[in-house]
């Protein structure tokens, strides 16, 4: 359990930085309600509540990446990994350190999301919580890229990675547009990625077509999880031995 | 029979084509300040990452209280801690959190991290900053917590990569005073391009230079290996030209300074000529060799080659 001191501190400098927590908490809310009211008497499926939740949750996922990454490659820069590579700490402990504490942000941002979506007219129901479990796969997919991006990147290639990923994921989740509508490179590249089958999986539930309707969606999500978190350990690995 | 906290003989490392550290041996006495003294890309840095284990050396071998260091890194882990060049503070965490970090990080118990956190927030004076964040504090401040979390493991041997750089010079003294405070207590291996630091601070000192040792001793016997040139200085009104053909030594005046240079000066023969053409003194001062022009001599002829 020595990777608690170091999860401890993660968490530490995440909450102690306001502006990170007022921008990947508060931002998808506000997006969430500013969509709503924008769309308000528009009558197209996409934009109804139980379509655009989902979105907005993924898409605020995204934001995880960027500040995991940011850590990560600043402790890498300025010799604090350096100084912790003496300790016994292990890759693994690392990568649970470097992790972990992202997961409360996550479900804050999911529940707010929730509570807002229910302003718009979501109804509250059991589906909210199979939605806030089926998107824990995708919730681990933007942490573990950020521990991927935060390992192999320096601090300046992870601010632009991390803008491109909430490029990447306001795209191509079909979360503001359905993408087997467009078709194409945007639908294969989309659904070659995760993000659009995390939105479909908790879409699929707000739906009523229960678990069965997602479990294609989350095997893909899960299958890019523990690719991710494989080839963090793995890069943390090399990293500690470089 | 003297024991030795660090040996290494060998010691080589290569990036490529670049050989950071060549052929590196080393002997440092227990309870030792020994400093590594050179210019940027010496070798300095890369000379204490092999010993702590951060990397592995190429060639050759170093043994750290017995451990070996390829061999045995877990156990030259628990005996030794390094403070890195850049400050490596968690910048959001209190200063004994940052402490604690540490300490929990290497496994220490919490009542044992406690008695800690107490002892180097004391003996680094900054106990009275205990709850301010990294952040908030100086330069000087952060560099103190940085060795404070390094001795937090209690290390037998204490690796100081350039403790002082980039400090202002009152920030720069103070800190020495508490390096100095630390002597006999623990193996410092220290490494700085500041020779007054290496000066004041080491009980001895190797000169590095393109990866290789070219000068090793203390402060004294280093400069006195130096057959550099003496400086005699001789400040008055008027210095008559029989006087100055009198004097054997190299001659130059700015004026009223006249300087005479060589590698010996025979003061008491100086002044007997003073005396004899009757020039009238207003001042006199002597220049010996510094640890700064051995220094520079030495890295100047490395650069010759």
């Amino acid at each position: 359990m020595r990777f608690k001191y170091l999860a401890g501190r993660t968490m530490k400098e995440i909450y102690r930085d306001p502006i990170t927590v007022i921008l990947g908490v508060l931002m998808p809310v506000l997006l969430l309600l500013l969509f709503s009211t924008l769309m308000g008497d528009n009558e197209l499926d996409q934009f109804s509540p139980d379509n655009l939740l989902p979105g907005i949750v993924v898409f605020s996922y995204a934001f995880l990446t960027m500040f995991s990454a940011l850590l990560l490659a600043k402790d890498k820069e300025q010799s604090f990994l350096t100084r912790l590579r003496t300790s016994p700490l292990r890759p693994t402990d690392y990568v649970l350190a470097y992790t972990l504490p992202y997961i409360p942000i996550a479900i804050v941002q999911t529940f707010l999301c929730m509570a807002a979506a229910l302003l718009i007219g979501v109804t509250i129901s059991l589906h909210m919580l199979t939605v806030f479990v089926i998107l824990i796969p995708t919730m681990l997919v933007s942490i573990g890229l950020g521990l991927v991006f935060g390992v192999l990147l320096t601090e300046n290639q992870v601010s632009a990675a991390g803008s491109f990923v909430l490029v990447i994921a306001s795209l191509f989740s079909g979360a503001w547009m359905d993408l087997r509508m467009i078709g194409g490179v945007f639908e294969t590249v989309g659904y070659a990625l995760p993000f659009a089958h995390g939105v479909d999986a908790a879409r699929a539930i707000l739906a009523g077509r229960g678990i069965a309707g997602s479990v294609i969606d989350l095997v893909w999500v899960l299958g890019y999880a523990v690719v991710l978190f494989l080839v963090g350990t793995v890069s943390f690995r090399r990293l500690l031995r470089s | 029979m003297v024991e030795f906290a660090i040996t290494a003989q060998g010691l080589t490392k290569s990036f490529k084509d670049l050989v950071a550290v060549d052929d590196l041996d080393l002997k440092i006495k227990k309870g030792e300040l020994f400093s590594l003294l050179g210019p940027n890309g010496a070798g300095k840095t890369t000379t204490i990452k092999m010993l702590s284990t951060l990397i592995s050396p190429t060639r050759g071998d170093a043994r750290l209280l017995g451990y070996d260091i390829k061999e045995q890194r877990e156990s030259v882990r628990r005996v030794t801690n390094v403070s890195p060049q850049e400050n490596a503070v968690a910048p959001h965490l209190s200063v004994r959190e940052n402490l604690v970090l540490i300490g929990g990080s290497y496994g220490l118990e919490r009542s044992v991290i406690n008695r800690r956190c107490e002892e180097y927030m004391e003996m680094m004076n900054i106990a009275d900053r205990a709850k301010s964040q990294a952040k908030t504090l100086s330069g000087g401040l952060q560099r103190r917590l940085s060795i404070a979390m390094a001795l937090i493991t209690d290390p037998e041997i204490l690796f100081l990569d350039e403790p002082t750089l980039g400090l202002d010079p009152e920030a720069r003294r103070e800190l020495w005073k508490l390096i100095l405070g630390l002597k006999g207590e623990k193996t410092i291996l220290l490494t700085t391009h500041y020779l007054e630091e290496a000066d004041q601070l080491s009980d001895r000192l190797s000169i590095m230079s393109g990866g290789r040792i070219i000068a090793s001793g203390t402060p004294d016997e280093i400069k006195a290996q130096f057959e550099g040139k003496k400086e005699l200085t001789l400040i008055g009104r008027d210095f008559p030209a029989e006087f100055k053909s009198a004097l054997p030594y190299e001659i130059s005046q700015v004026g009223e300074r006249l300087t005479l240079s060589g590698a010996k000066i025979d003061v008491d023969r100086v002044i007997e000529l003073i005396g004899l053409h009757g020039v009238s003194l207003e001042g006199i001062s002597m220049k010996e060799p510094s640890l700064e022009d051995v220094y520079l001599h030495l890295i100047g002829k490395e650069g010759e080659r």
